[in-house]
């Protein structure tokens, strides 16, 4: 048994979440810079110029690229031989507390959906807490931002709708969305399980690197043609119009009931924002 | 094109959508909180805290300023949110908008009658964007946070036209370009 105090996860979580909001990481930014080579609109090419130059200022001045920082989604996977020293979720939401207050970011979380308010140090944190074999503590933060979770959707089609089905949920989607989730998109997609583990597989599907290939040889090729399409349907850099639409597609699917082909959308914005540690 | 604030109806007739243009002088910042503050003062008869006719009010909710600095992260926040606000707002003389994202057909077509212009500033640029602002103070609504109305003095800050008065609209027309969506 191996005991980690709940210090640790603090200090864990301040100082991944700041480092999500300052810096995008290289391998978004390359990805980036390809697509002002390949977008085929003027108007586009300057946006994605824009925020290449946005999202380098940020790294290099430490601060937030995006001053919508977010509600944290935050994925603990606690290994099986752990013993926290303490409460995590509350350890996790100190984590927060401090990563809001000393590193500049704004608060952007309410204190009750219908009264609204500030809660005033963006807790609480969505915390999904997930069980593993092993010894360690998988941390993984997630900054998100509103404007994109708006456009976010859950579906529960029929099994008869199949493939295109989903295809067509995904394109109408992204097509009504126009510019307003800030485009390009990296999409999440959940497919199968019930209600609300479609939406937390999408959601857990947006952590994964921009550049991965999913290892289900169905899903890879689905992401792949999705992505494709998406690109085609003109909306481009932040709704400007164009041929970079979204960066990266990343599927995941769960087995479902015999009546049932859920799907959830979870559209990410191009501040991807979401770093990892291992405690 | 370089436009200076307030703006004239002389120059809001120059813009056409899909033009950069870069502004420079006094911006009012808003977002959902205070837009819904000011449009409660008017429906009570009362005065706006500050004059609004000729003026331009940037859809943000900036990020707190680091030491030295006049303002955090501040980028445009989605305008569709504002939609029911607006009118009542352009009817006392509000003439440009700074947002994100398309916006209702009704208030596209409220806004080509009080003879307004809708710009876009690129969205999740906020690191950019907060370069531009030289200057920023409270001007009401100091409890609502980050949702206050602030004063900004800008330099060349950059957006797009995106709906003009002459019913340009840089949306539609881009997207149809390059959308070749078969299903």
């Amino acid at each position: 048994m191996r005991i980690i105090d709940t210090s640790l996860i603090t200090e864990t979580v301040k100082r991944i979440t700041i480092d999500a909001n300052y810096d995008i990481g290289e391998s978004f930014l390359e990805k980036l810079r390809k697509a002002i080579k390949l977008e085929k609109s003027d108007i586009g090419k300057t946006v994605l110029e824009q925020i290449v130059e946005n999202d380098e200022i940020a790294r290099d001045d430490k601060e937030p690229m995006c001053q919508d920082t977010g509600m944290v989604v935050c994925f603990v996977k606690v290994g099986y031989n752990v013993h926290i020293k303490g409460d995590l979720y509350e350890s996790v939401n100190e984590g927060i507390r401090q990563a809001y207050n000393e590193g500049f970011l704004r608060k952007s979380v309410t204190k009750h959906p219908i009264t609204r308010g500030n809660s005033g140090d963006n807790t609480p944190a969505i915390i999904h807490v997930e069980l593993v074999p092993g010894d360690q503590i998988s941390i993984t933060v997630a900054p998100k931002g509103g404007g994109s979770e708006n456009m976010s959707l859950v579906k529960m089609l029929i099994p008869a709708d199949g493939v295109e089905g989903i295809k067509k949920l995904v394109l109408d989607s992204i097509f009504n969305a126009g510019g307003k989730p800030c485009p390009p998109l990296v999409v999440g997609v959940g497919i199968g399980g019930n209600l609300e583990k479609s939406a937390l597989i999408a959601k857990e599907a947006l952590m994964r690197e921009i550049n991965d290939v999913n290892p289900d040889p169905i899903l890879a090729k689905l992401e792949q043609e999705l992505l494709e399409e998406i690109n085609k349907l003109g909306v481009g850099p932040m709704g400007f119009g164009g041929t970079t639409t979204a960066l990266g597609v990343k599927i995941a699917a769960y087995p479902c009931h015999i009546a049932s082909l859920p799907v959830a959308i979870n559209i990410q914005c191009h501040a991807s924002r979401h770093k990892h540690a291992v405690i | 094109m370089k436009i200076k604030t307030p703006i004239t109806c002389n120059e809001i007739k120059k813009l056409r959508a899909g033009d950069f243009v870069y502004l420079s002088g006094y911006i009012y910042t808003g977002r959902d909180a205070a837009h819904k503050r000011m449009v409660e003062t008017l429906n009570k008869g009362e005065e706006l805290p500050f004059e609004i006719k000729d003026q331009v009010i940037y859809y943000v909710g900036p990020a707190p300023a680091k030491p030295n600095r006049p303002i955090g992260s501040a980028g445009p926040t989605s305008a569709y949110r504002m939609d029911p606000y607006s009118t009542i707002l352009m009817e006392k003389g509000l003439k440009i908008m700074i947002g994100k994202g398309d916006r209702s057909d009704q208030f596209i077509q409220d806004m080509i009658k009080h003879k307004g212009v809708y710009l876009q500033a690129v969205g999740g640029t906020g690191a950019l964007l907060a370069r531009k602002v030289v200057e920023s103070e409270v001007v009401a609504y100091e409890d609502l946070g980050a949702e206050a109305i602030y004063r900004l003095k800008v330099k060349d800050f950059p957006a797009v036209v995106t709906y003009d008065i002459y019913g340009g609209n840089l949306v539609k027309d881009e997207v149809e370009k390059y959308n070749e969506r078969k299903v």
